[in-house]
């Protein structure tokens, strides 16, 4: 038996295959663009091409899309499928998970295997992926270089936690002539004392707090909110895969 | 969205929508209307007046631009709505209202009401907020002030034994929305909590109170008798989930109606239309009736009293009485004393072992997708 789950974010959508046994066969990436709709289309073809049938395995979608994956038997949250998924990813029961997704950020405290409480930012965007994505357009780069870059600079902040204003403030350190580095170091401490902020509420002593999401890879970024936070965050490798992960373990039990 | 109520709740739904024509035969009666904002109000006073009271709270996002030409942005969406309604006359309650009756609440009414004061008649009770020895006494000489000034305006003199009656019958509508209320006890419950919800709605919009304790009681007896034959409108595996909080009548699809579509059951309301106001009678046949009306309005735990015992008092009780497997707070946009006291209602949730989630919201429909997502997961959870 093969499980399918997938997470289909505001910005990314993930796929991912469980042997049914609870291990992981194929791990699978696409933009969502502009219609949830077709992205789900897309994720029935590249499944089929890679020798699954999601006509056939059983299939749960969790992410901001989750209600519109027709071949899904059934819709979970983001915040359970994260949970169960960090949880297999990292081979812990107890942690708290920091996932900073493409338009919220979440924040889950997990004890002995179950979601014991969780927050999620409101509708604004500050100290999500989004408010990167627009401070680096500002900075003509991307994300990830922006946090790489942001290595380099120091000794520069800016105030504003919402992404309109926090723009203005990177153009008005722009025509003042700070440097990129400079500017991208502001942009990270900033969001990484939002995000930390809101995880100081959940985040216990004693149990390990890991990074989920399309930026765990930012190693800068995490180094920043580890700072922040006062605690050690750990990520690894497939943690961007954590929602899609633990749909196909919810799936493995339909 | 009345359209979408179970067949038995229709006439609570169409109450509403007839509650403008009620309101209109009213006056063309020669009656008289006071618009009420608040459960602290009291009613037996208006009642023994002859005065109708009808409820004023906004609940519709469609004013909040014509409140924010005075009002700032950054305040409560109910407190913006009903001056917005007021402000722009959309509102047909606001516009046969004789006088309006406001109380000392939280700040945001207080100040509203002084510059409601200069479009409308509008009359304002002083409510002591805390526990004092002499808040009752207090309390009570202004419920006397109000009856006072109702005599003067109206030019008519209001009798205890008026007072009395008015009582008499709003026991029995308290406890007629109680029995409704209590219905969800049962489990599974005996309803969907929207629709409960409506009806209690629905129901202020009677104008006579004989016929609101009839058609609730004919309500609770039709579900009740539903029930017995076997009919279970909720599944037995919803978790049954309390309501605390703000006013919700504002923000009830995208709470109440997201929480029952998610596979919930809201099965009981602790909020300002919900069961704090009915829990308390008044002593009909008390030496001092004043006193004994003043008595019963002083228990209604408000986040607006310091401390607020009595709310946490009353949500230890329910969570037990209704069995509840969670509880969500519903916080309106920058209600500081509800927001605030959500600390010592998760403090309180954490000893009594039941998960507790608080939301804040406003009147417009930008956070639902968000809201929907986050009170599914705290289902999950559960």
């Amino acid at each position: 038996m093969r499980a399918i789950g997938i997470d289909i974010g505001s910005s990314c959508a993930k796929t991912a295959v469980t042997d049914g046994q609870g291990n992981v066969l194929w791990l699978d990436q696409m933009p969502t663009g502009w219609s949830s709709v077709e992205a789900a289309e897309e994720i029935r073809k590249r499944l089929a091409a890679a020798g699954f049938d999601p006509g056939h395995d059983p299939c749960v979608a969790t992410g901001y899309g989750r209600v519109v994956v027709p071949f899904a038997q059934k819709a979970v949250t983001e915040i359970s499928c994260h949970a169960k998924g960090a949880q297999k990813l990292f081979g812990l029961a107890d942690l708290d998970i920091i996932d900073i997704g493409g338009q919220d950020t979440k924040v889950i405290s997990v004890r002995g295997g179950s979601v014991r409480d969780f927050l999620m930012n409101d509708k604004c965007s500050a100290g999500t992926g989004r408010f990167l994505e627009v401070m680096a357009n500002t900075l003509r780069t991307d994300s990830a270089s922006l946090i790489a870059m942001a290595a380099e600079g120091s000794n520069t902040s800016i105030s504003s936690m919402c992404t309109v204003f926090a723009e203005s403030e990177v153009i008005s350190l722009i025509g003042k002539g700070e440097s990129r580095e400079n500017i991208a170091f502001a942009v990270v401490t900033s969001i990484a004392k939002k995000i930390a902020s809101q995880a100081s509420r959940l985040c216990a002593d004693g149990v390990q707090t890991v990074l989920t999401g399309g930026l765990c890879e930012a190693d800068q970024l995490r180094k920043a909110l580890s700072l922040e936070l006062g605690r050690d965050i750990i990520s690894c490798e497939n943690a961007r895969y954590a929602g899609a992960i633990g749909a196909a373990l919810f799936a493995e039990k339909l | 969205m009345d359209f979408e109520l179970p067949a038995q709740f229709a006439q609570f739904g169409d109450a509403r929508k007839n509650g403008f024509l009620r309101v209109k035969k009213i006056k063309e009666n020669g009656g008289r209307v006071a618009g009420t904002f608040c459960t602290f109000t009291p009613q037996e006073i208006l009642d023994a007046a002859g005065v109708s009271p009808v409820s004023l709270c906004g609940m519709s996002e469609e004013t909040i631009p014509a409140a924010e030409a005075h009002l700032p942005k950054n305040m409560c969406p109910l407190i913006k709505s009903s001056y917005g309604f007021a402000v722009s006359d959309k509102c047909p309650y606001t516009y046969f209202s004789d006088i309006i009756v406001g109380e000392t609440t939280c700040d945001g009414k207080k100040k509203m009401y002084e510059l409601l004061g200069k479009m409308k008649d509008v009359y304002l009770l002083h409510l002591p907020q805390g526990d004092r020895e002499h808040a009752l006494e207090q309390w009570t000489g202004e419920v006397q002030r109000f009856r006072e000034f109702l005599e003067q305006r109206f030019g008519e003199e209001i009798s205890d034994e008026a007072i009395r009656e008015a009582a008499r019958l709003r026991n029995k509508e308290r406890a007629a929305r109680r029995r409704l209320m209590e219905l969800q006890k049962a489990q599974p419950p005996m309803s969907s909590g929207y629709a409960i919800y409506k009806a209690l709605e629905g129901a202020g919009f009677y104008f006579d109170v004989k016929e609101v304790c009839r058609e609730l009681t004919r309500l609770a007896d039709q579900l009740e008798a539903d029930y017995a034959a076997g009919q279970r409108p909720v599944s037995e595996k919803a978790k049954r989930i309390l309501i605390t909080g703000c006013p919700i009548g504002g923000v009830l699809e995208k709470t109440v109606k997201a929480i029952e579509a998610a596979g919930g059951a809201v099965v009981c309301f602790e909020n300002c239309s919900g069961i704090k106001a009915t829990i308390d009678e008044v002593d009909a046949d008390a030496p001092d009736i004043i006193a004994a009306v003043a008595e019963k309005y002083l228990k209604i735990g408000c986040a607006v009293m310091t401390p607020d015992i009595r709310r946490m008092d009353l949500l230890r009780r329910l969570v037990s009485e209704y069995r509840a497997d969670g509880a969500v707070e519903i916080d309106l946009q920058a209600c500081t004393t509800y927001s605030v006291e959500s600390y010592t209602v998760r403090k309180l949730m954490e000893e009594l072992g039941v998960p507790y989630m608080a939301i804040e919201t406003d009147y417009s429909v930008s956070d639902s997708g968000q809201l929907a997502t986050r009170l599914e997961a705290f289902l999950e959870m559960l």
